[in-house]
């Protein structure tokens, strides 16, 4: 195809080999045991191809490279030290700044090449800078939502989605009439800015609970537009690239959509986070609770307890007491495992390395089917701070908001018990009749304290063991 | 240019399968990682920004090309670190049969 001279060739053939690396990495995190092999073979994909890149003939001019790689690692460090309860908005601005390098870089090729680009050219490089623009502003506003510099709340009004599809639309419009002629340069900002303040409009009616599914598709949108940016400049690997983290961040989408019970196509068109709170009209019900003491005692005499730990459990810094409620338990030969629903935390897998920092180890992390099976053989399904996902209303009533989206089915343990601040309802605003069952406990407090209270009955008591 | 279109769709759609096939294979405990990890692959970018930057072809060029190298070098620096002290974190209860 091209003539490739000498140095090209070498450097085509370090692309292939990180090309194959990357793969390998994404093959090797399939398990625990093989991952921490994985991240070796993608940093070594990436200094092989980047090192390949500076032997590259055509560089004239080293300075800005040295200086730009420097101040990217120096902010790079920071962002990937942040807490482990930082990592959703983390991963939210590395989309962000991934999208703004594509977009950076498919606005400098659009001007250098102006107005001799192709139709194919021009119609792919609008869908990169359109996707990289959108991803942009739509990571930063998920990114400060979740770091709760943004209100959480979500913002609807009415004909939003209307309206969001006239913006995007403009967009495209843009883009066609760039298309029919790339030299109308003074569209191009246009294009960009509306690709930018549509990245808002998506964002605004999303609320915290459906953080993981808007996360996972800006991972998606993010790796698209990659992926166009290597069909501009011709890079084989940076397709390859582009094409794994778009097919990552669809995959998790999907899992997201399926766990909360959405269609796919209702969360690709932004249909997402306009669950409807019903104001319910929460008569006072009675509901049995219980102290830590008589707590300890329940889950001192099971032998099979589950414990299904949701967002609430990490804004309560609840996740070492939790350890040491695991501890104490495992210690008198109760058989404890943690049920995680796959929306639980902010994103995708977010529960279980919270688990894992606090030094869970990883095979008593199960997932939502794998406890559901067992669910009935269960003698307690210890549920801290998650509500939603625990809600049976959503197998059973047909008005609920929530109703079809797989749950983790506590109410069919013996004895189901909640950790709960006070009975009001969680933030959808959708009432739980898991509350009000009659093998369902309430433990009313702060989760922190309350499985602390726990910790303490159960090591006392062990004393005259 | 226009030869190696279908070069390129090949590759682009190769690489899907082959990620589908991959990622579906990844635990539900390791989605976080995998994100992370996707997303310093994807800063690979950081190839064509160097060029941009490099070959200096344009003033714009040059600034834009410059910029892109930080943001994605900074993908590259953090989303590594991170998953590997994510991945650090996993251990099995009982000694890993290895």
């Amino acid at each position: 195809m091209t003539n490739l001279v000498g140095g090209e060739y070498v450097i085509e053939v370090l692309y292939i080999i990180a090309a194959a690396l990357f793969i390998l990495s994404l093959k090797w995190l399939s398990s625990p045991a093989t991952a921490r092999r994985g991240v070796f073979a993608g940093e070594a994909g990436m200094f092989l191809a980047i090192v390949g890149t500076l032997f590259y003939k055509g560089i004239v001019d080293y300075k800005w490279i040295a200086i730009a790689l420097v101040l990217g690692t120096i902010i790079g460090v920071p962002l990937g030290r942040v807490a482990m309860t930082a990592v959703p908005q983390r991963t939210a601005l590395s989309h962000a700044f991934g999208a703004l390098c594509v977009t950076l870089v498919g606005t400098a090729e659009f001007y250098l090449r102006t107005p001799n680009i192709t139709k194919f050219m021009m119609s792919v490089l609008s869908l990169e800078v359109i996707l990289g623009g959108l991803t942009i502003t739509g990571s930063l506003m998920a990114a400060g939502k979740l770091q709760e510099v943004l209100p959480q709340r979500p913002i609807t009004y009415k004909g939003q989605n209307i309206v969001n599809f006239a913006v995007l639309g403009a967009a495209v419009v843009i883009a066609v009439l760039l298309v029919q002629n790339p030299g109308r340069t003074e569209l191009y900002p246009f294009m960009v800015l509306i690709a930018l303040i549509f990245g808002v409009m998506l964002i605004v009616p999303i609320g915290g609970a459906d953080m993981p599914t808007v996360i996972s598709l800006l991972n998606s949108y993010a790796g698209l537009s990659a992926a166009a940016m290597g069909f501009v400049l011709d890079s084989k690997l940076l397709i390859v690239a582009g094409a794994l983290d778009g097919a990552s961040g669809f995959i998790l989408s999907v899992n997201m959509s399926k766990a909360m019970n959405r269609s796919f196509t209702n969360v690709l068109f932004g249909g997402f986070g306009q669950l409807q709170t019903s104001a319910a009209a929460h008569e006072a019900r009675p509901v049995r609770s219980a102290t830590p003491e008589e707590a300890a005692a329940i889950l001192a005499a099971a032998n099979k307890v589950v414990v299904v730990p949701g967002y609430g459990m990490a804004v309560a810094q609840a996740q070492h007491k939790v350890r040491e409620l695991y501890d104490a338990l495992s210690k008198r030969g109760v058989d404890v495992t943690f049920g995680i629903h796959p929306v639980a935390g902010r994103m995708p897998g977010h529960m279980n390395v919270l688990l894992a920092e606090a030094d869970i180890p990883y095979d008593k992390l199960l997932d939502m089917d794998q406890v559901n099976g067992d669910m009935p053989q269960t003698d307690v399904a210890l549920v801290i701070g998650a509500n939603d996902v625990t809600n049976p209303a959503a197998r059973t009533d047909q008005s609920s908001p929530i109703y079809g989206m797989p749950i983790i089915d506590v109410d069919k343990a013996h004895t189901a018990m909640v950790i709960k601040r006070s009975m009001a309802p969680g933030f959808a605003g959708i009432d739980n009749p898991l509350y009000y069952l009659d093998n369902n406990l309430m433990l009313f407090g702060d989760a922190k304290a309350f499985v602390g209270n726990i910790v303490k009955e159960l090591s006392g008591n062990s004393g005259g063991h | 240019m226009k030869a190696d279109l279908i070069p390129s769709l090949y590759v682009f759609i190769l690489a899907a399968f082959i990620g589908f096939e991959v990622i579906r294979r990844v635990s539900p405990l390791l989605h976080t990682p995998l994100m992370s990890l996707t997303n310093a692959l994807d800063a690979i970018a950081v190839v064509g920004a160097i060029i941009l930057a490099g070959e200096g072809k344009s003033e714009l060029a040059k600034i834009l090309g410059t910029i892109a190298i930080v943001a994605a070098t900074s993908n590259i620096v953090g989303g590594f670190i991170i998953t590997d002290r994510m991945l650090k974190m996993f251990k099995a209860s009982k000694a890993p049969k290895q």
